[in-house]
C-alpha cells in the first residue's frame, strides 16, 4: 500500500508556475505521479504545458479540489507567502500538504499548526524545509528523485533530504514502499514518531530506517514511542556527532544547545529501544541489510 | 541570531518595557562618559554571548565615573569561557528587592510556544525548576492567540507573584509577548526581572534570540548581527550565500545537503582517528544545486583556510547530476588558478547517485594531479584523513 502517497493519489502544486515549482512538477510527473492541477490566483483558468502534458491552473486550492479530486497538495511558494498557502489548504480541507519551501519564519510554522490543530488536525503536514514523499513506482510529492530506488519492503523516514537519497541509493536493491522526508526545521508538521507509526500499520512495509539529527529530543521522543508501539524492526542513523554546540548546522533545527540535543543521546536512546544505530551511512545500510536478509 | 544584553535592552525599551537607562562602551574612555551621563553610579557588565560572567568577574559595581572607566578597563579583553571581551554595558544602578524570572521560547516537542515564569529568579532557571519544581510556571501558547491580559493574569498567578506587583507583571507579560512576536523571536528572557526599592518592576537582563529565517521581514536586525565577531571565513563566506560554519581541524569539506555535511563530519572525525586525531575543518553545505560558480566559491573559501590540509567534496546526487557537479570542480580548479590563486592543496571527491559514472569519468578525463576520485564516503573520508595528515 506504501503510507500517505499512492498511485491512486491525485496532487495539485501550489507556486506551481514558479522556477522550483515547475522545475519538479515536471519531474513528479515523469515520475508517474497524477499531477491534476496547479494553483494561482493571477493564473486561474489558463493552463501549463509539461512536455505534451496540459496541467491546468486553479485559483485557489478549494476549487481545484472540487474539480478535480485532488486530495494532496505540494507547496513551493516563497516563504513569505507559505504560512498562507498552507492555511489555505487546511481550510480547503486537504488530506496532505506537503511543505518543500525551505527558509520558512518558525512563527509562520507556529501559526498554521495551530491553525491545523485548531481545526481538528483534518490536513496531513509534512515539512516545512523537507524533500516530501516518495512511494517509488506509485507517486511522488516533492523533490526526492524518483529513480534512485524502486519499490521495496522498507519505509524511511529522515529529518535530511541528501541522507534519504544517499540511504535510499545504498538499499536500491531491496526497495521501498514509502520515504519520508519530514524535514530539519523546529517545528514540522509530521514527526518521526507519525510515520513509524503509519510503517508499522502498512502491510508492505517490513522494515523501517530511521535518520535523525542533532537538536531537539524528536528521537529519544520515538524511541520511547518505538519501545511501545512499533514491532518491525528499526535501523537508525543520526548525523551530527561531531558537531559543536551552540552552532547551527545548515538545518535551522539542527542545533546542541546546552547539554540537550547531541547525537550521542539521541542513539542511546534509539539503542535502549532495541534500535540498531548505524555509524555511517554505509554501516546504517549494511545493519538494514542484515534484518532483510532473514525475511 | 543571539543577541548582545545590550541589544536586547534597546529592543525591550523599543517596545515599552521597564529597563534602565544605559550605553554601551568599547574602550574605558567611552564607558566613564556614558558613566557621567547616567549620572556617576553605574553597573558594568561584560557583554558576551555566554552565560556565567557574574561569577567570572565580568559584572562590577562602580561609584562614580572614574570607577567605570577602571571597571570597564578590567573587564575589556578579559576572557570568559572562550569569549573575549570586546563590549561592556553600562546602566544604571537598582536596589533590588526580589529576583524573578520571565521568559518566552519556541517549544518543539509540542509545536508551540511556551512561556516560563517564576517568583523565584536571579539564578539559572533549571535550578530553579529542579529545586523549587512548584514555583515554576510552565505555560503553552498558542501562536494564534498570543497572550492576552486574562492569560497574562493566568501566567502571574501560577509564577507565584506577589499581589503588590501583579499589575506590573501583567503588563510586562503582554508587551514581552508582543516583543517575542513582532520581532520574530525564538527565545526572550529576562533574569532577572526585579522589584527595586521604590516598588516598580523591571527587566534587569534582556536575552534575545531571533529567527534568522525571519530576516525578509526585518530590514533592522541585519544591522544587529555582530559582523566583527564572526569568524572572517564565515563572514566572507555569507557574502556569498553560502552555508559555511568554521570548525577546528584540518580536512575541508564540501558536500550537498545539510544531513549528509553533517553526516560527512562525523565519517572524517572517526577516520581521522587512524591519522593523529585529524578533524574537520569546516562544515559547508553547497546546497542541491551545486553549480561551477556555487563550487568555486566553495573551494575558495575552503582553500582560503590556512588550517586545511586536504579537502574531502562529498556530493551525492539526487535533483543535481553528478557530471554537472564534477564539470563544476573542473572548471572551479580553473576558475580559481585564472583568479590568480594557485591550488595546492589535495582535493578527495566522492561522487555518487545520479550520473555518477559520467561524474567520475569527466574528473578522469580532466586528470588534475590534485584530484583525487574516491567512490565510496567511507574509503574518500579515510583518504581525506590520510592527506590531511601527511600535509600538517
Amino acid at each position: 500500500m506504501a503510507i500517505w502517497l499512492t498511485k491512486d493519489s491525485k496532487v495539485i502544486v501550489q507556486g506551481m508556475t514558479g522556477s522550483e515549482g515547475s522545475k519538479h512538477t515536471r519531474r513528479m510527473l515523469a515520475a508517474g505521479t497524477q499531477i491534476v492541477g496547479g494553483v494561482n490566483p493571477r493564473k486561474a483558468g489558463t493552463s501549463v504545458d509539461f512536455d505534451g502534458t496540459a496541467v491546468p491552473v486553479f485559483g485557489s486550492v478549494a476549487d481545484a479540489m472540487k474539480e478535480t479530486g485532488a486530495d494532496v497538495t505540494v507547496i513551493f511558494v516563497p516563504p513569505a507567502f507559505t504560512k498562507d498557502a498552507v492555511v489555505e489548504a487546511i481550510d480547503a480541507g486537504i488530506g496532505l500538504a506537503v511543505v518543500i519551501t525551505e527558509g520558512v519564519p518558525v512563527h509562520d510554522t507556529a501559526a498554521f499548526w495551530a491553525h491545523a490543530v485548531e481545526t481538528g488536525n483534518k490536513t496531513r503536514i509534512i515539512g516545512p524545509n523537507c524533500p516530501g514523499v516518495a512511494s517509488p513506482g506509485a507517486s511522488n510529492a516533492g523533490i526526492i528523485p524518483a529513480d534512485i530506488a524502486g519499490s521495496g519492503r522498507i519505509g524511511l523516514v529522515s529529518k535530511s533530504g541528501t541522507l534519504t537519497y544517499q540511504l535510499m541509493y545504498e538499499l536500491r536493491d531491496i526497495g521501498f514502499s514509502t520515504a519520508v522526508g519530514i524535514g530539519g526545521d523546529p517545528i514540522i508538521g509530521t514527526t518521526h514518531i507519525d510515520a513509524l507509526a503509519a510503517f508499522q500499520d502498512d502491510p508492505e512495509t517490513e522494515a523501517i530506517v530511521m535518520i535523525g539529527e542533532i537538536g531537539g529530543d524528536a528521537e529519544e521522543r520515538a524511541a520511547e514511542f518505538i519501545k511501545a508501539h512499533v514491532t518491525k524492526p528499526v535501523v537508525g542513523y543520526i548525523a551530527g556527532f561531531t558537531a559543536p554546540p551552540g552552532k547551527t548546522m545548515g538545518h535551522a533545527g539542527a542545533i546542541i544547545s546546552g547539554s540537550s540535543g547531541t547525537a550521542d543521546a539521541k542513539k542511546a536512546a534509539l539503542e535502549a529501544a532495541g534500535v540498531k544505530v548505524g555509524k555511517t551511512p554505509s554501516e546504517t545500510a549494511r545493519l538494514m541489510r542484515e534484518v532483510m536478509s532473514g525475511r | 541570531m543571539d543577541l548582545y544584553e545590550y541589544q536586547g535592552r534597546d529592543v525591550f525599551e523599543k517596545h515599552g518595557l521597564p529597563v534602565l537607562a544605559g550605553g554601551v562602551a568599547e574602550t574605558p574612555e567611552e564607558a566613564r562618559a556614558i558613566a557621567e551621563r547616567l549620572g556617576g553610579r553605574v553597573v558594568v557588565k561584560a557583554q558576551v554571548k555566554v552565560g556565567g560572567r557574574g561569577k567570572a568577574g565580568g559584572v562590577k559595581l562602580a561609584a562614580d565615573a572614574t570607577e567605570a572607566y577602571d571597571r570597564a578597563n578590567d573587564i575589556l579583553g578579559m576572557d570568559i569561557k572562550g569569549h573575549t571581551v570586546h563590549k561592556v554595558m553600562l546602566a544604571e544602578t537598582a536596589d533590588i528587592v526580589e529576583e524573578y524570572y520571565f521568559s518566552y521560547l519556541l517549544d518543539r516537542a509540542n509545536r508551540t510556544f511556551l512561556c516560563i515564569a517564576s517568583v523565584a529568579g536571579g539564578m539559572e532557571i533549571e535550578t530553579v525548576a529542579e529545586e523549587q519544581p512548584d514555583k515554576v510556571a510552565k505555560i503553552a501558547i498558542d501562536a494564534n492567540r498570543g497572550v492576552d491580559e486574562a492569560l497574562a493574569r493566568e501566567i502571574v498567578t501560577a509564577g507565584h507573584f506577589p499581589a503588590e506587583v501583579a499589575d506590573q507583571v501583567v503588563d510586562i507579560a503582554i508587551k514581552l509577548w508582543q516583543t517575542f512576536r513582532a520581532e520574530d523571536a525564538t527565545l526572550v528572557e529576562v533574569n532577572p526581572l526585579a522589584k527595586i526599592s521604590s516598588g516598580k518592576v523591571l527587566c534587569l537582563d534582556a536575552k534575545v534570540t531571533l529567527d534568522e529565517n525571519a530576516g525578509f521581514r526585518h530590514a533592522d536586525h541585519e544591522a544587529l548581527e555582530d559582523k566583527a565577531a564572526v569568524d572572517p571565513l564565515e563572514q566572507a563566506a555569507k557574502a556569498k550565500d553560502l552555508n559555511y560554519v568554521k570548525l577546528d581541524g584540518e580536512v575541508g569539506i564540501i558536500g550537498n545537503g545539510a544531513g549528509l555535511v553533517m553526516s560527512t563530519l562525523d565519517v572524517v572525525a572517526y577516520a581521522g582517528e587512524q591519522f593523529g586525531g585529524v578533524k574537520p575543518a569546516n562544515f559547508l553545505d553547497i546546497g542541491g544545486g551545486a553549480s561551477a560558480e556555487v563550487m568555486a566559491n566553495g573551494l575558495e573559501i575552503v582553500l582560503s583556510d590556512p588550517a586545511v590540509k586536504s579537502v574531502f567534496v562529498n556530493v551525492f546526487g539526487g535533483i543535481t547530476a553528478c557530471d554537472a557537479v564534477a564539470n563544476g570542480i573542473v572548471q572551479a580548479l580553473a576558475m580559481l588558478e585564472g583568479r590568480g590563486e594557485s591550488v595546492t592543496k589535495p582535493l578527495v571527491v566522492r561522487l555518487d547517485g545520479n550520473n555518477a559514472e559520467a561524474g567520475r569519468a569527466i574528473l578522469d578525463s580532466a586528470n588534475n594531479p590534485l584530484v583525487q576520485r574516491v567512490d565510496t564516503m567511507d574509503g574518500a573520508a579515510k583518504r581525506a584523513a590520510e592527506l590531511a595528515a601527511a600535509g600538517k
